[in-house]
């Protein structure tokens, strides 16, 4: 069975919410990349959501934007890193999402995109910018190859559209809890959780929000109702800030990894959450 | 086809959200609602005789439409061959079509409620246009502008903020036209209740390519009278120049059906079609999907955006609206490319013989109908449009003839 689809089992069999970290891939190298996902522990983390850097990533905000320039700038391959991958794809004990543009998806041609990503050992797939009306052909390749296609929901979706999303979304669905772009923000909307709430009940699945979720008390609140909390920007501007101060790949991946286990333990315990 | 003269209302219809297979709508689920909104908003103002009306009246009282046809007697003297006719957009008020554009998607703001309106602009005439139409028409008004193009076109900035309008420097990416309008998009993911985003060109995701289409085909329309009325024919060719594409969309569409009439878009082919500094979208590129349509688009084997060059700031877009992509896959459009020295050269030419300096973008048609009337016979007919006027132009040309002006 995939080990995404594995995983939701059994934290839905346990109970137990968890941290999803978004980390931008090949960023500043893919060995960075894979020190990285190999020291994550994958006891508090559902899994990793892997960026690939695009040139114009219209959600995103300027965090996460640098470090796809960035990483463009210093001759990222999304090849180069599939290969680094595929290669060490044993020692990393944590379920892979990539989340990539179409715009990438349709040039590599669907099919042959998802196989290289599967074969790579990317365990499921995040297109943030292709519609319930365009994903047909992307969600059927998915259900060929094993390769589960999450889905987003957004505050502006509407019901029977939301329903629609959330029944093909697997093995959870992505709630984005703010209009705009990712970044990072102060505070989380007021009737977040309450809209999460509906949204689980809805749809009979697992939910996780992201969208300016960036501090361990966010953390921690959203997975009150939610099922994961998805944090992006926050540990991408570690990602930056290392690069900036010429950080070797080791104490960059070790900061990254720090910041991501002070997010991990707000995730509350099995019997803590509501 | 919509007509502005169209006096009563007709029964709104859904407008398909392809062409051929391009189009489409690829954008974050966040925006999907204000698409299908604007899309609904628009099907309705379209079959609005009042709406029309209400444009109408802007685009001869405001704008100074009809813009003239105008016989280029010492140009075709001096080519020797087919006659040649300019279509004068460079004589609307702000100096280009773009203004045909905004006027009506600022009228279509209003219609909708809203009160803030967002653009993104590369030379900064569609900026420009813009927040002259919110101006005019009480909206607030943003334009977003690649921290390059800022500098390489001061004085648009200063028109825009004169107009009203805040110009706000986008530092992402290469910092030029398609890094605007990333931002653009990332403002309106934010603020569509309350906000519509002026897209510039025949671009973007569904409706907007036929929102801009419909909007410039005043153009198409305006020819078709004008050229009948004075050689009792339909032309044997028109020549537009395509960056995004909105000026010939708005010349082509109204003669789509007529086999007779050749059709040609000319692109900006930079330092040559051979190297890659050009932005020849439908010479060199392949099908891809950026800013939210399918269309092609010039891109590396990994869907990653290939930086493009052109002289002319307007022309400098690595993708294409989706109807071209499909005119030229139907073969119904002919598309060709002229380099910068071409462009510079018709510039200066036309400039010389018929005292009209033209915007770079419409340089490159210009640069094309050099080539061309010579090989028609002198009864044949060639109309150009001339999309807009050079003056901004004027501190570029002379920095690469070697002069500077400031």
């Amino acid at each position: 069975m995939n080990r995404l689809r594995r995983r939701f089992q059994q934290l839905q069999a346990s109970g137990q919410k968890a941290l999803l970290p978004y980390v931008t891939g090949g960023y500043p190298d893919a060995a960075t990349t894979i020190e990285i996902l190999r020291g994550i522990d994958p006891t508090r983390c559902a899994c990793v959501e892997l960026g690939l850097p695009f040139s114009d990533p219209i959600a995103d905000g300027p965090v996460i934007q640098t470090s796809f320039s960035r990483a463009l700038e210093g001759g990222f391959r999304i090849d180069g890193l599939f290969d680094e991958l595929a290669g060490q794809r044993d020692e990393i004990a944590v379920p892979l999402i990539a989340m990539v543009s179409y715009s990438i998806v349709y040039r590599r041609e669907p099919r042959a995109f998802v196989a290289r990503a599967a074969n790579a050992g990317i365990d499921g797939l995040i297109v943030p910018d292709i519609p319930l009306e365009e994903v047909d052909e992307l969600a059927a390749i998915g259900r060929d190859r094993d390769c589960p296609i999450v889905m987003l929901v957004a505050p502006t979706s509407r019901d029977p559209r939301r329903a629609r999303i959330a029944a093909l979304s697997e093995p959870f669905i992505y709630y984005q809890s703010t209009a705009g772009v990712t970044g990072e923000r102060e505070q989380l909307p007021t009737d977040l959780l309450e809209n999460v709430a509906r949204l689980r009940a809805q749809s009979g699945k697992p939910v996780c929000v992201g969208f300016g979720i960036s501090k361990p008390e966010h953390v921690a609140a959203v997975c009150r109702v939610a099922d994961g909390a998805i944090v992006g920007s926050a540990i991408v501007r570690r990602m930056n800030a290392a690069v900036d101060r010429g950080a070797s790949a080791s104490a960059t991946a070790r900061d990254v990894i720090e910041f991501i286990e002070t997010l991990a333990a707000a995730v509350p315990a099995a019997d803590e959450a509501g | 086809m919509r007509s502005q003269t169209m006096t009563k209302d007709a029964k709104p219809t859904k407008i398909a959200g392809r062409f051929g297979p391009f189009g489409g709508q690829f954008v974050p689920e966040v925006l999907m609602e204000a698409v299908a909104q604007l899309e609904r908003e628009y099907e309705l103002a379209r079959a609005d005789a009042a709406f029309w009306a209400e444009l109408d009246e802007y685009l001869r009282d405001y704008a100074g439409r009809p813009s003239p046809l105008y016989f280029a007697r010492r140009l075709t003297e001096k080519l020797g061959g087919a006659k040649i006719y300019l279509k004068r957009e460079d004589l609307n008020h702000t100096g280009a079509h773009k203004i045909n554009n905004t006027l009506g998607q600022g009228l279509l703001t209003r219609r909708m409620g809203k009160r803030r309106v967002i653009a993104e602009t590369g030379a900064g005439q569609h900026g420009v246009a813009t927040a002259t139409a919110c101006a005019v028409l009480g909206l607030e008004c943003r334009v977003y502008m690649g921290a390059e193009d800022m500098r390489r076109q001061a004085l648009n900035v200063y028109r825009m903020r004169l107009l009203g309008a805040e110009c706000v420097p986008v530092e992402s990416g290469q910092r030029t036209l398609k890094d605007a309008i990333n931002e653009a998009m990332r403002d309106w993911m934010g603020s569509v209740e309350h906000t519509h985003y002026c897209i510039g060109s025949v671009m973007g995701p569904h409706p907007f390519p036929t929102i801009v289409r419909d909007f410039q085909t005043v153009i198409g329309r305006e020819t078709r009278e004008q050229i009948q009325r004075v050689e009792n024919a339909l032309p044997d060719v028109i020549v537009a120049c395509v960056g995004g594409g909105s000026n010939a969309a708005g010349i082509f569409f109204p003669f789509l059906d007529d086999v007779s009439v050749r059709l040609i878009g000319v692109e900006a082919a930079g330092e040559g079609l051979d190297g890659r500094r050009h932005a020849a979208t439908l010479s060199k590129g392949q099908p891809g999907v950026l800013h939210g349509m399918h269309t092609v688009v010039l891109q590396d084997d990994d869907g990653q955006t290939l930086p493009v060059h052109s002289v002319s700031a307007g022309l400098d877009y690595p993708g294409v609206g989706p109807e071209h992509a499909h005119w030229q896959q139907s073969g119904r459009v002919e598309y060709t490319a002229a380099t910068d020295a071409e462009a510079l050269a018709a510039f200066e030419l036309l400039s010389k013989t018929e005292g009209i300096i033209p915007a770079l973008e419409s340089a490159h048609a210009v640069a094309h109908t050099v080539k061309l009337a010579p090989t028609m016979p002198e009864d044949a007919t060639i109309v150009i449009n001339l999309s807009g006027r050079g003056d901004k132009d004027c501190v570029e040309v002379a920095r690469l003839s070697g002069h500077e002006l400031d």
